[in-house]
């Protein structure tokens, strides 16, 4: 591991960044979105820490607002016990979506990097050639990046990134736009590179949403929630590298931190779509999918394990889960997904029988039942949308079209009500 | 990235603001200083004799293309500060873009005679009708132009801003790798329709009287005019001939090679298929001579720039990736500035009403008899235009046979500018019942059944191929076919077309409604010729009245009626 060498004052690591209470919000008044609320973190040489959470949880504001690219709202951002006001001189990213200048070359988009610190020509073009090689892209200097594969895009945007020799390295899922191979390839890589100190980076910033990713590479796990962004939790990983994906203990750790991800934040997001009485982001069509997985698992399996065996982004299971609890489909225990007798029976019924399960289901629904009194109160049982969106503003402020879009997708799903686009108005079914 | 609908992209505006009455007041006072200064030009002037030798063509030729290039290079100077300034400071944009869509949106030869004698109260005839022709020309190509590189700024990916900012790019090194490479698609495509709308003023622009002052440049619009004036067929036959020839040239020379260079500026990741060639680009990537003077020439200057720009003290603010905030802008100087041109503008507005109160009723009735003849006359011209060019485009859209033969051939014709065509027209019409009027329609037809034609071919082979099978495979009858598919998906790109297509016929208008040929005037009632006898008649009331006019119908009309069908297809009738 890095660590300095042993000295008198060697038992205080020296400390490059800190945040205290830091805090990202858009917009003002009622329509104010929090993106990250009161963070409070410290990054000391030698560290390499992922930053971990769903999307949306505001991971990669707060990346921004430690790269100098965004400004809190209020709280403090120090970096060497300096505030950092501008954008940050120590530090450097690596794009998830690589960021290369197309009409560039390989050397070109290197090169420029050291051209704005304005080194002169004969030592820039040696360094940047010294790089190219070090991430094992020499004979493709004069390559345009739309000629080379997205792993080595990425080794592009990697050297680039050291060209600069940036103190604190910031990588913002650097390895999702990847295909599986070149992103295992390049992750061994860039350890390697940071283990042996080959590059004279002191401490690494990774945002992500992989969990085996942040297990595999980081010192420290920072997990992040949403709505707000906020951390739930700061571990550090004392497994010893080379870390084994296989290996026992590393599927220990990813199992720990996959509960402090998921069991948090289901708990978290059913309690508040109970309170807010707020429709989970999901289609009822792959509610269905997901309760006829279960039965024929024998009424449960784990998350983890469903996620993975669904291909699906836990970000994207999540609300289909949501939305089963709220119909009363399925129930979570323990990172465990349980199907109800209620769900046993959905799973199993034929497709009418199902619209009116679904039917009966979704009108216990305050949301879903007021739009359906409120068209069957009408003589002609139709009513604007703007009317339903004006209501829904007051609950849900910047989210209400999507609720209400969610809302309509599920109308229309159990055959309730539906919604005319030509005159922009809903009305009832049937 | 190749624009796959050719027209300007209306900027989201509100149907009228007051920013667009303070642009309108500007408008009007920069009409009335205009009148102002013209008074103290000479009375009578008379210009050079334009020869109809067959021996001067080539020199006529040079000279016309010479003023093309230097009103090009205005504009191209014009959109990338314009754009930028529009584009970095918000304070700037509040007040920028809008005036860029009225700017747009006003008829550019009733300004001419303005300008012109301005001009010529300050300095030589000959040289203030040069500039006069070039401001003319530049008013024609500049716009377009200017909210394509606008468009592009404010479009670049974030991530490509943020790595600018990251590794700390200063102004130059960002506009250099990022900001110019990144608009240079557009800013090309744009830079193509420019020349051509140029090349329909250019044919305006040569030959102008303006009462008893006759400006004349030597040149290939007023060899045309000339030669159609004094019935000469042979003459207009080989102006014209010289015309395409020059235009082709051109094509093959300078446009397609810089088609074939610009390719590198795409941002797309991917290799697309069949990537432009260019036989002229291909020798001169093999030539020795310019090998050697990008090595020795060129490379050595763009260094010295940059080091130019690196020598300076590395003290560069570095801002965030987004825009300049603009706080900064209000500084003392801009806001005496700002106050000053305000001043300025009302006084000018304020004399420019007093002008108008002096038109007699009667008169206001003819100019608005004349705006509703001549609205008459856009739509005519575009029902023709729409008629023709929707079954053809289709045709050529979705065959790829037919496009193979006949899209380069539609592409000769329609670089011809019609204005240089319009002689001929008149030579062959002036003769018939309602001569003028079908000429004058037909002119208006020509100048922009273009648009809509290279709109419907591209809309047409947008059609994703599953849905022509899958109609095919349904069987339905030709008209079912078109109402369900065809129809719909064309949509977004006839308005697109049509808002381009209506605004050149109101322009046009001017040139079309009356026409001196062969010694005598013709003309119909419309607000063009309106303007037109204004002009020669020194009747700056009756010009500013009606000018303001036809502004004002333009932008309403824009405002009102195209964007609202604009958002219509942006919203229902798009294929993603």
């Amino acid at each position: 591991m890095r660590e300095k060498p042993l000295s008198s004052n060697a038992a205080v690591p020296e400390r490059l960044l800190e945040l205290r209470g830091v805090v990202r919000s858009y917009g003002q008044g009622e329509r104010q979105l929090v993106a990250v609320e009161k963070v409070d973190l410290a990054i000391q040489a030698g560290e390499f820490v992922c930053l971990l959470g769903p999307s949306g949880c505001g991971k990669s504001t707060l990346l921004r607002i430690i790269a100098g690219l965004d400004s809190a709202t209020s709280g403090i951002v120090l970096y060497r016990g300096e505030p950092l006001l501008t954008v940050n001189p120590y530090a450097t990213i690596v794009f998830q979506t690589f960021a290369l200048y197309p009409w560039l070359t390989v050397l070109e988009n290197v090169e420029v990097a050291l051209k704005a610190r304005r080194i002169p020509r004969p030592e820039r073009r040696e360094r940047a050639l010294r790089l190219i090689d070090t991430v094992g892209l020499d004979g493709f200097e004069s390559a345009y990046p739309r000629e080379i594969s997205g792993g080595m895009r990425q080794k592009v945007g990697f050297a680039r990134a050291m060209a600069v020799e940036p103190e604190l390295l910031c990588l913002d899922e650097p390895f999702s736009a990847l295909d599986v191979l070149s992103a295992e390839a390049l992750r061994g890589e860039l350890l390697e590179l940071w283990q042996n100190r080959r590059i004279p980076t002191r401490a690494i910033l990774m945002v992500t949403h992989n969990i085996e990713e942040a297990v595999l590479m980081a010192d420290r796990v920072v997990v992040m929630g949403k709505d707000p962004g906020h951390i739930v939790a700061d571990v550090p990983v004392t497994l010893r590298h080379p870390r084994q994906r296989k290996d026992t203990a590393f599927q220990a750790w990813v199992d720990r931190i996959y509960g402090l991800v998921t069991g948090r934040r289901v708990a978290v997001a059913v309690a508040g779509a109970q309170a807010r009485k707020k429709l989970p982001h999901a289609h009822l069509n792959a509610l269905a999918g997901l309760v006829e997985k279960l039965l024929a698992e024998a009424g449960h399996n784990d998350l983890y394990r469903l996620s993975g065996e669904l291909v699906l982004e836990l970000d994207d299971l999540l609300p289909i889960v949501e939305a089963g609890e709220l119909l009363g489909f399925v129930t979570v225990h323990e990172g465990d997904l349980i199907l109800t007798p209620l769900g046993k029976a959905y799973a199993e019924a034929n497709i009418l029988a199902r619209k009116e399960l679904i039917a009966a289901r979704i009108l216990r629904l305050p949301l879903i039942n007021w739009i359906y009194e409120t068209l069957q109160q009408d003589n002609n049982h139709r009513v604007a949308w703007e009317y339903f969106l004006e209501k829904f503003e007051s609950d849900f402020g910047d989210r209400a079209e999507k609720q209400l879009d969610i809302a309509i997708m599920w109308g229309r799903h159990a055959e309730l009500f539906a919604y005319d686009d030509k005159d922009g108005e809903l009305y009832l079914e049937g | 990235m190749r624009p796959n609908r050719f027209g300007p992209a209306l900027p989201k505006t509100t149907p009228f603001t007051l920013g667009d009455s303070f642009i309108l007041c500007g408008v009007a006072a920069l009409l009335y200083v205009g009148h102002h200064l013209a008074f103290h030009a000479p009375a009578a002037i008379s210009g050079p004799d334009v020869s109809l030798s067959p021996y001067l063509l080539p020199w006529y030729a040079l000279l016309s293309v010479g003023r093309m290039a230097a009103a090009y290079l205005l504009s191209l100077c014009f959109s990338l500060f314009y754009g930028y300034a529009a584009a970095r400071r918000r304070t700037a944009r509040v007040v920028l873009m809008p005036l860029l869509d009225v700017l747009q949106s006003i008829p550019i030869l009733s300004f001419l005679p303005v300008v012109l004698l301005s001009l010529t109260a300050i300095m030589p005839d000959y040289l203030a009708a040069e500039l006069a022709a070039i401001i003319l020309i530049f008013t024609s190509q500049a716009w377009n132009m200017t909210f394509s590189f606008y468009q592009s700024m404010t479009t670049i990916p974030g991530d490509l801003r943020e790595a600018a900012a990251i590794f700390r790019f200063d102004g130059w090194t960002r506009f250099k790798t990022m900001e110019l490479p990144f608009a240079a698609m557009g800013l090309l495509w744009n830079s193509m329709m420019s020349w051509s709308g140029g090349w329909f003023f250019l044919m305006a622009a040569e030959i102008f009287h303006i009462g008893s002052r006759d400006f004349r440049l030597p040149g290939l619009g007023s060899y045309l005019q000339t030669a159609a004036s004094r019935g000469d067929t042979a003459a207009v036959l080989m102006g014209v001939a010289t015309l395409v020839s020059l235009i082709l040239l051109l094509d093959q020379l300078v446009w397609r090679p810089l088609v074939v260079w610009c390719n590198k500026f795409k941002i797309e990741m991917l290799e697309g298929e069949g990537p432009p060639t260019s036989w002229f680009y291909d020798l001169l990537g093999r030539s020795w001579l310019v090998d050697f003077v990008g090595r020795r020439v060129w490379q050595p200057f763009l260094d010295r720039v940059d080091r130019l720009e690196t020598s300076r003290p590395s003290t560069v603010i570095i801002a965030m990736p987004g825009e300049v905030s603009g706080q900064a802008a209000f500084s003392f100087p801009f806001l005496a500035a700002l106050g000053s041109l305000a001043v300025a503008i009302f006084y000018g507005s304020w004399q420019a009403v007093s002008l108008l109160w002096g038109v007699p009723l009667p008169v206001w009735g003819e100019v608005f008899s004349g705006l509703f003849a001549t609205f008459l006359r856009v739509c005519a011209a575009l029902a023709v235009a729409l008629l023709w060019t929707v079954p053809v485009g289709v045709a050529i859209g979705t065959n790829r046979r037919l496009a193979r033969i006949l899209q380069p051939m539609v592409q000769v014709v329609a670089a011809i500018p019609a204005t240089a065509l319009f002689p001929i027209l008149l030579l062959a019409l002036l003769a018939t019942p309602g001569g003028l009027n079908i000429a004058a329609i037909t002119l208006m037809l020509m100048g922009t059944q273009w648009y809509l034609l290279f709109n419907v071919i591209a809309g047409a082979s947008a059609i994703p191929q599953d849905l022509l099978q899958t109609t095919a495979l349904l069987r339905l009858p030709p008209a079912e076919r078109w109402r369900t598919l065809i129809l719909p998906a064309l949509f977004p790109y006839i308005i697109t077309g049509a808002i381009t297509a209506s605004g050149g016929a109101w322009n046009a208008s001017i040139v079309a409604e009356y026409v001196e040929f062969g010694g005598r005037t013709h003309s119909v009632t419309g607000i063009g010729a309106l303007i037109a006898r204004a002009t020669a008649g020194n009747d700056y009331a009756l010009l500013l009245a009606a000018t303001l006019l036809l502004v004002v119908t333009v932008v309403v009309i824009n405002r009102i009626f195209w964007q609202k069908l604009y958002r219509l297809a942006e919203e229902r009738y798009r294929l993603e």
